[in-house]
């Protein structure tokens, strides 16, 4: 009895935590979206933060795109010719990673690269007091250190699912076409008349728009939030990849989902 | 009263209170700091000495009391006011604070850049000025992490005097400094504030050290304070605590023992010997 009242109240007191966590998340956000005003009128401290999160991310996330994409034409080759379609292979290729793999693949890809580092690099701005310092000399460390952070996620994640698709369709047609033997002018032809402008790309950068305001704001509340200590840094930066990711999935499936039923 | 606390006090504390939850870290002190002089807030390790220091710079609120600085009563100020307060003090942090992302030039230019319109060449002429008065004008391309601790120290004590504050305070300016850097910080400490005609609070609990470059002391203990006076009154105490402090013995109004159970029963020897101990 003893022990399944303690279940019960630990499972209470997890959920407690949990909504009260989220609730100051969606404050924090309040305070980031109020104190932005800097990161566009000194939009060099924004660019500064591109290149960290978007621009060093660029490698990993047009490796990855070019793997997925092989591996998306493999699989479907295999598939399709069974049936005779594998004309079709480049719709397949292409709609899979503009919808889906596109904006989700390269959201759980820079939540692990750039979010761990967001939350590492404000984490130990706050354990060594860089963050109080920078508030005693009357500089807002929301404006100056996480707005600008946050913005450069947000404008980097679409551009960086954009290039991932673009880089899985290139290796989706390296195998296609080099490997397969389909012709170039199908693989592109058939792509180009299934592929919509409304219903598949602007879903995508939809979805890679919302994609990177999560992960952005996970990544910068987790380190803004982090116990000042190393071990309070090091949890915090794992809470961010996994909450990040599990924050993309359940997003894109309720994105998903309802983008479906518009177009329907 | 000393002649010291004539002058007009640019920091007054009233009657402050202040608590962690139910932990009382201070408990109804009051002190004032006079315009122009340096003078040290001691005390030993988690007596509130820190507390104090973010009490006057608006980072925590008194629980009852006021703290005032020049004039303006910290507490009741709201953003903008304790930023428009902030820019007129400089704090040196522990372990310097300093932004390890950015250059040591950078780190100095910072305030000059996020609250002046200066250009580039005059703010570039600031920070070697500022640089040169801690004697490390050749370091300003190099990163914090470059810099030994006792070099960081200077570093981030000319970044605390960046804007020529009127008031500067120093969270433990000499902890785990060599005997060369110490006295050089405090040394750095005595000229800054003479040349900038400022105002400086020292919270530290480097006895010896500051005896030579305060103008006044206050000793904090258990959250009240039990000892104040000029450096010669100070080194004159018959005060205990102020005596155990000054000349470091071990034992006194400051136990050596934490409190524990009795010695002999935790060894279990004086049931053997006398039950009824």
């Amino acid at each position: 009895m003893q022990n399944i009242l303690g279940i019960i109240r630990a499972i209470g007191s997890r959920a407690i935590e949990t909504v009260s966590r989220f609730g100051a998340m969606v404050r924090f956000f309040g305070l980031v979206l109020i104190h932005s005003g800097m990161s566009f009128r000194r939009i060099s401290l924004t660019v500064r933060e591109i290149y960290f999160s978007g621009v060093m991310s660029l490698v990993i996330i047009i490796v990855s795109g070019m793997f997925v994409g092989m591996v998306l034409s493999l699989q479907g080759y295999e598939t399709l010719q069974k049936y005779g379609a594998q004309e079709q292979m480049g719709v397949l290729t292409a709609l899979s990673l503009v919808r889906e793999l596109g904006p989700v693949v390269a959201a759980l890809l820079f939540a692990s690269r750039a979010g761990s580092a967001i939350t590492a690099g404000i984490g130990l701005m706050k354990a060594t007091e860089q963050l109080k310092a920078m508030d005693m000399m009357a500089v807002d460390p929301i404006a100056r250190v996480v707005a600008p952070r946050f913005w450069a996620g947000v404008l980097s994640m679409p551009l960086l699912a954009a290039l991932f698709s673009f880089s899985g369709i290139l290796g989706g047609y390296l195998v296609a076409v080099l490997l397969t033997g389909i012709d170039a002018g199908v693989f592109w032809g058939n792509m180009q008349a299934a592929v919509d402008v409304r219903y598949d790309i602007l879903n995508g950068v939809i979805k890679s728009v919302i994609f990177g305001i999560a992960i952005s704001i996970i990544a910068t509340f987790e380190g803004f939030d982090a116990e000042p200590t190393a071990e309070g840094v090091s949890a915090a930066t794992t809470r961010t990849v996994v909450t990040a990711a599990l924050s993309v999935l359940a997003l894109d499936l309720m994105l998903t989902a309802f983008m479906l039923r518009v177009a329907h | 009263m000393p002649d010291t606390n004539s002058l007009t006090p640019l920091v007054e504390i009233d009657k402050v209170d202040f608590a962690y939850g139910k932990r009382a870290i201070l408990k109804g002190i009051s002190l004032s700091v006079p315009q122009g002089k340096v003078v040290a807030i001691m005390g030993g390790s988690g007596c509130g000495k820190t507390t104090l220091l973010r009490l006057i710079g608006g980072q925590l609120i008194a629980s009852s009391g006021a703290v005032r600085v020049g004039g303006q009563d910290v507490g009741k100020l709201d953003r903008d006011g304790l930023y428009e307060m902030r820019r007129k003090m400089g704090m040196l942090f522990q372990f310097g604070a300093l932004f390890t992302d950015m250059s040591v030039f950078e780190n100095i230019a910072f305030q000059l850049r996020e609250h002046t319109d200066l250009p580039e060449e005059m703010i570039r002429d600031l920070v070697l000025m500022k640089l040169n008065a801690v004697g490390l004008r050749g370091t300003s391309k190099l990163f914090p992490s470059e810099l030994s601790g006792g070099m960081a120290r200077r570093v981030a004590l000319a970044r605390a005097v960046a804007l020529d504050p009127m008031l500067i305070m120093y969270d433990e300016p000499f902890a785990g400094l060599d005997p060369i850097s110490l006295s050089v910080v405090g040394q750095t400490i005595r000229k800054l504030n003479d040349a900038l005609g400022g105002t400086s609070i020292l919270v530290t609990h480097d006895v010896v050290e500051s005896l030579q470059i305060v103008d006044y002391l206050y000793f904090i203990s258990d959250g009240r304070i039990v000892g104040q006076g000029t450096p010669d009154e100070i080194r004159a105490s018959t005060e205990p605590y102020v005596k155990q402090f000054v000349h470091s013995e071990m034992d006194g109004p400051v136990p050596f023992h934490y409190p524990a159970a009795r010695y002999e029963d935790e060894l279990g020897l004086s049931a053997a010997s006398s039950p009824k101990s």
